[in-house]
């Protein structure tokens, strides 16, 4: 198992298997979405209460769900990167970042086109919800800001991976809000006690699974980058690079 | 210990450090980090009196009144046990129904009248199909629990 | 066709899905991008090493 688990976690081993391995996360996961966004757009019946408008929750609670997962990633990876000082952790913590912060901003601007019609508001200061989830992209920002203005790589690594650890406050705080405190927000229906309709939940459901595929993919092409930028001195790289064959 | 060791203790005493730090900052803005305020605590006084706030609740099944020839509105707004009505004059969002959630900012008058100057339509985490909600009469259920609740017992010095 | 109205909310529907797939594939683009430079600048440097032995 440790074995094995430190084969992947070598550069090149990685590098090569990740490229076999994202095609087979991309294809699954854009069928999935285009399934789901067919079926949430014009198959699904319209809720009782919002009308056409709710199907906006199939591309909201996808893009919010991943803004969160893609975070704890960049979390997690960069303490195991402090933790086991695995190379290839920092460059996972540094690739999920980019990604995070273009979900967490799809969720809030999706929220917001959601809710002018329905709550009749387009942003409301000091909803928890939204204010914990605004500090989510800025978190993103923040750990990226840092990492770019640090040039020693390692260090960028430890001092991204600590802002990292710290912000973990504000996702729990992010899953919590709608429950500690009063939110414009409603609760959470997909994992816990809201209810809804097999036929709406169903593609909802595909629809998560099919963007958690293809933020498989994006996650590996991004960690492909950063492994190649890393060990860009090592022999396996210029032999895979100056190789007739060529890399990629 | 080895050094390994050494840095996940390090880490997990610093990480159990910022969680009681946030625990007890985020306890000590309680009421900073609520949106609304609710009902009952409205009517036993709990409010911030120096400005302007938001109250929370269902709106009770029945008690909306349109002014003829305006844009006024009053209803009355409740949560499991008190009941606070509320003046508007202005656009209700859609979502804005008898027995449904609302969220009103405003100011309470001298007359235990709200006075809101704007008005949020909150919704539940249920979603069903119309014809759905038509078999359980789930319109008619809402507007019949925010009734009877909005004529249950009122103790807001129990709070 | 009355799909693409959403019952006066497709402004708001559409808007939502078109923005939510232009952002993810300009990431992805990017990405992309950014993979290709970092590949040939190693490229370049090594070919350059390995003219000067």
């Amino acid at each position: 198992m440790w074995k094995w688990f430190h084969q992947l976690a070598s550069p090149p081993h990685f590098y090569r298997l990740s490229a076999i391995l994202s095609p087979w996360l991309a294809i699954p996961g854009l069928a999935l979405i285009a399934y789901s966004t067919w079926q949430g757009l014009f198959v699904v019946p319209m809720d009782y209460q919002q009308g056409d408008a709710f199907r906006i929750i199939y591309v909201h609670v996808p893009t919010a769900y991943l803004s969160m997962m893609a975070y704890t990633i960049m979390a997690t990876a960069g303490a195991v990167g402090l933790i086991w000082r695995i190379k290839l952790a920092h460059a996972v913590a540094a690739a999920a970042a980019p990604i995070g912060a273009a979900f967490t901003f799809l969720s809030l601007c999706t929220g917001s086109i959601w809710g002018r019609p329905m709550w009749g508001t387009w942003w409301e200061w000091g909803d928890p919800r939204m204010m914990s989830q605004l500090i989510l992209l800025f978190l993103y920002f923040g750990y990226m800001a840092l990492r770019g203005a640090i040039d020693d790589t390692a260090k960028a690594d430890k001092a991204g991976a600590v802002l990292a650890l710290v912000g973990i406050v504000n996702l729990v705080i992010v899953h919590f809000s709608v429950e500690w405190w009063s939110s414009l927000h409603q609760g959470q229906t997909v994992f816990r006690r809201g209810t809804m309709d097999a036929e709406m939940r169903l593609p909802l459901l595909l629809m998560i699974l099919g963007f958690t595929l293809l933020f498989g993919s994006m996650l590996l092409r991004r960690i492909r980058t950063e492994v190649l930028y890393r060990e860009r001195r090592t022999r396996w790289v210029r032999e895979m690079i100056l190789s007739p064959r060529g890399g990629s | 210990m080895k050094p390994r060791q050494q840095r996940m203790l390090a880490i997990g005493l610093a990480a159990l450090g910022i969680a009681i730090a946030a625990g007890l900052t985020l306890r000590a803005f309680q009421d900073n980090m609520m949106f609304f305020v609710e009902v009952s605590d409205v009517v036993a006084g709990n409010y911030p009196k120096e400005r302007n706030f938001r109250i929370g609740g269902l709106v009770v099944g029945g008690s909306l009144q349109r002014e003829q020839g305006s844009i006024d509105v009053r209803f009355d707004v409740t949560d499991t046990a008190c009941t606070v009505p509320v003046r508007y004059s202005g656009v209700l969002p859609d979502l804005f129904r008898e027995g449904q959630g609302v969220v009103a900012h405003g100011r309470l008058g001298g007359d235990g009248v709200f006075e809101a100057d704007k008005i949020l339509a909150k919704h539940d985490e249920d979603y069903m199909a119309p014809e759905v909600a038509e078999s359980l009469s789930k319109h008619q259920q809402d507007i019949q629990a925010a009734v009877v609740r909005g004529t249950g017992g009122c103790n807001p010095d129990d709070s | 066709m009355d799909g693409f109205a959403m019952g006066g909310y497709g402004a708001y529907v559409w808007s939502c899905f078109a923005l939510t797939f232009v952002i993810v594939v300009f990431s992805d683009w990017r990405a992309r991008l950014r993979h290709k430079r970092v590949y040939r600048d190693i490229e370049v440097r090594l070919k350059a090493l390995g003219d000067r032995e």
